[in-house]
């Protein structure tokens, strides 16, 4: 009997242990064939250069265009995510706390519009462009993807926020603050390592999103200097890339591909420091 | 007019001994109903809690000892599934039913749940919290007030030298002594504790108890306890109750060692 627990026991820890492991393997994998594939074409110019008329051909130049276009569009989004995001995961945990059944289809509704794929986002985008009569730009990308990460943004943090106890939130009422006092003093703060991650979680989407940005931002070889000017994007780079005929090009696409993973690399990092380093221990 | 000559006429028809010795209400409770759908959780409470005494709640798990004291400063808000009606009033102001300040009246009402629940900030700025929040700025009447009630509490000279880092540091204990002057420091006439003492360890548990009998010369509390040992080192007045009904009430001495309900005689056999 004994014997035959540790057998099960030493089976199971072997089946989820290779289940980890070659999910880990194949990420791996994913990065070493982008790195092997780019890396003679990851040169200075890449990341300092913008493409040049015979580019896509071969051409000299790089991919800075695709660059700062695709961290316009991640940080405008994100930033207008925040900022409608925050409140409405704070007001979810805080004054809809007494009515469940409210709380629970918000959380539903927010379910399912990150669950909508980015096509969709990207087609209503382009349906409310053309209704504002703008054209494809920056801006009309920003809110595109805004759309896409907003409900990332609130249910990662919400979800968060909701394994805070319920004895906190009766502290703090109980020593005079009111409800929003209650959301923006403690909640927030306890749930701020949640909403790091949130934040990571919807710029990363962001920025390796195309379809919403496919006929929302547009295409360019130049740097948006305006709201209203279209802006290229790394994944779009990287599908006209991977497209071409031409070896030499379609090698640079591995090594935009490997750009758009280091940035996201940086940007996760760095917020996970940030994270820990501001997190309620240190708060003073 | 009329009114006053009634009034007068009442205050001169009551004997000055009973006047003198009939306490004064903290909290008067009035027709006090909690339902939770079907669940009748308090039955018609009707209570008068004595100013600057110690009133022990005792009674069987799920008697609705925490509800009744969530009711009183109106954290019952945060359920919507518990409908409550009556009156709970401190003072002269009804809490349950005006539209006054809510707040401003809870801050009147120092609160202690089962377990410490620290503000996600520095020690500190856990006790300065209700202070700021009524408006208090100068920064020195803060931090002497922060240092007053850190020694009210036994707590001062373990934290003194770390006043900036996390309450999260602390010992489970020293939370909990950390949330009691945190409710001080807001100036509460009253003190509303649930089972304070229930998860420290036995050295805390009378550390909180001993700083209990030094607060009620100047607080009104209210405590629950399943501890009938600490009930009888603490109470001057013993509420006991069962399935949401107030059974018996009196002297410590009255409830305690001489009850005359089958369910008090019950529940005491079983506690000691
Ligand atoms: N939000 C709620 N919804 C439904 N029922 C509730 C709610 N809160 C309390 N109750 C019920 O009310 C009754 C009293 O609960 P309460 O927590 O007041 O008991 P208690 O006397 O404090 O018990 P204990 O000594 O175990 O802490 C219990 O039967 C409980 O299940
Ligand atoms: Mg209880």
């Amino acid at each position: 009997m004994q014997k035959r627990k540790t057998i099960e026991e030493r089976v199971f820890r072997i089946l989820t242990g290779v289940a980890c492991y070659s999910l880990i393997g194949i990420l791996g994998y994913i990065i070493f064939i982008i790195f092997n594939k780019g890396f003679s074409s990851l040169t200075l110019d890449m990341v300092t250069k913008l493409p040049s008329g015979g580019y896509y051909y071969g051409g000299e130049g790089g991919v800075l265009n695709a660059i700062v276009g695709s961290l316009y569009i991640a940080g405008g989004a994100t930033l207008i995510a925040i900022i409608l995001g925050v409140p409405a995961a704070l007001y979810i945990n805080s004054h809809l706390i007494r009515y469940k059944r409210t709380q629970n289809t918000v959380r539903y509704i927010l379910d399912s519009l990150w669950g909508v794929p980015s096509i969709v986002y990207g087609a209503f985008g382009f349906t409310l462009m053309i209704w504002l009569g703008m054209s494809a730009s920056l801006l009309a990308g920003i809110i595109t993807v805004a759309f896409l990460i907003t409900p990332i943004v609130i249910r990662s943090f919400d979800e968060a926020l909701s394994t805070i106890p319920i004895g906190l939130q009766e502290a703090a009422l109980s020593l005079g603050s009111t409800k929003s006092q209650t959301a923006f003093k403690v909640l927030l703060k306890q749930g701020f390592s949640g909403l790091v991650t949130a934040i990571l979680l919807a710029f990363g989407r962001a920025i390796g999103d195309a379809a919403s940005v496919l006929f929302t931002a547009g295409y360019t070889d130049l740097i948006p200097t305006n709201l209203d000017e279209p802006a290229a994007t790394l994944p779009l780079s990287i599908f006209f890339q991977l497209s071409s005929p031409i070896p030499a090009v379609r090698e640079r696409a591995y090594a935009a591909a490997a750009i758009l993973t280091i940035i996201i690399l940086i940007i996760s990092i760095s917020a996970r420091y940030f994270a820990k380093h501001y997190s309620k221990e240190n708060i003073k | 007019m009329n009114t006053l000559t009634a009034k007068n006429t009442d205050t001169l028809m009551e004997p000055r001994a009973i006047r003198k010795t009939k306490p004064e209400s903290a909290i008067s409770i009035k027709n006090l109903n909690v339902h939770a759908g079907s669940h009748h959780i308090l039955n018609n409470i009707n209570l008068e809690i004595p100013k600057n005494k110690v009133t022990v709640l005792l009674g069987p798990s799920g008697c609705g000892k925490t509800t009744l004291l969530k009711s009183l400063n109106k954290l019952t808000d945060l359920y919507k599934e518990l409908d409550v009606s009556g009156s709970v009033f401190i003072g002269k102001d009804d809490i349950l039913n005006s539209n006054h300040n809510i707040p401003a009246l809870r801050q009147k009402m120092g609160l202690l749940s089962q377990k410490p629940y620290p503000l996600p900030v520095s020690i500190f700025k856990n006790v300065a919290y209700g202070l700021k929040l009524k408006g208090v700025k100068d920064k020195k009447l803060i931090a002497y007030n922060v240092e007053q009630k850190l020694k009210e509490v036994g707590l001062w000279e373990e934290v003194k030298d770390r006043l900036h880092s996390s309450a999260d540091s602390l010992s489970i204990g020293q939370q909990q002594r950390l949330c009691l002057a945190r409710g001080l420091a807001v100036k509460p006439q009253i003190i509303l504790a649930d089972e304070p003492t229930s998860a420290l360890d036995p050295v805390s548990s009378k550390i909180i108890e001993e700083r209990f009998r030094e607060l009620k010369k100047y607080y009104t509390i209210v405590i629950v306890t399943h501890i009938l040992r600490q009930a009888q080192r603490l109470a001057d007045n013993v509420v006991f109750m069962h399935y949401g009904k107030i059974i018996e009430q009196g002297t410590p001495e009255a409830v305690l060692k001489n009850p005359q309900s089958s369910q008090l005689k019950e529940y005491l056999v079983d506690g000691f």
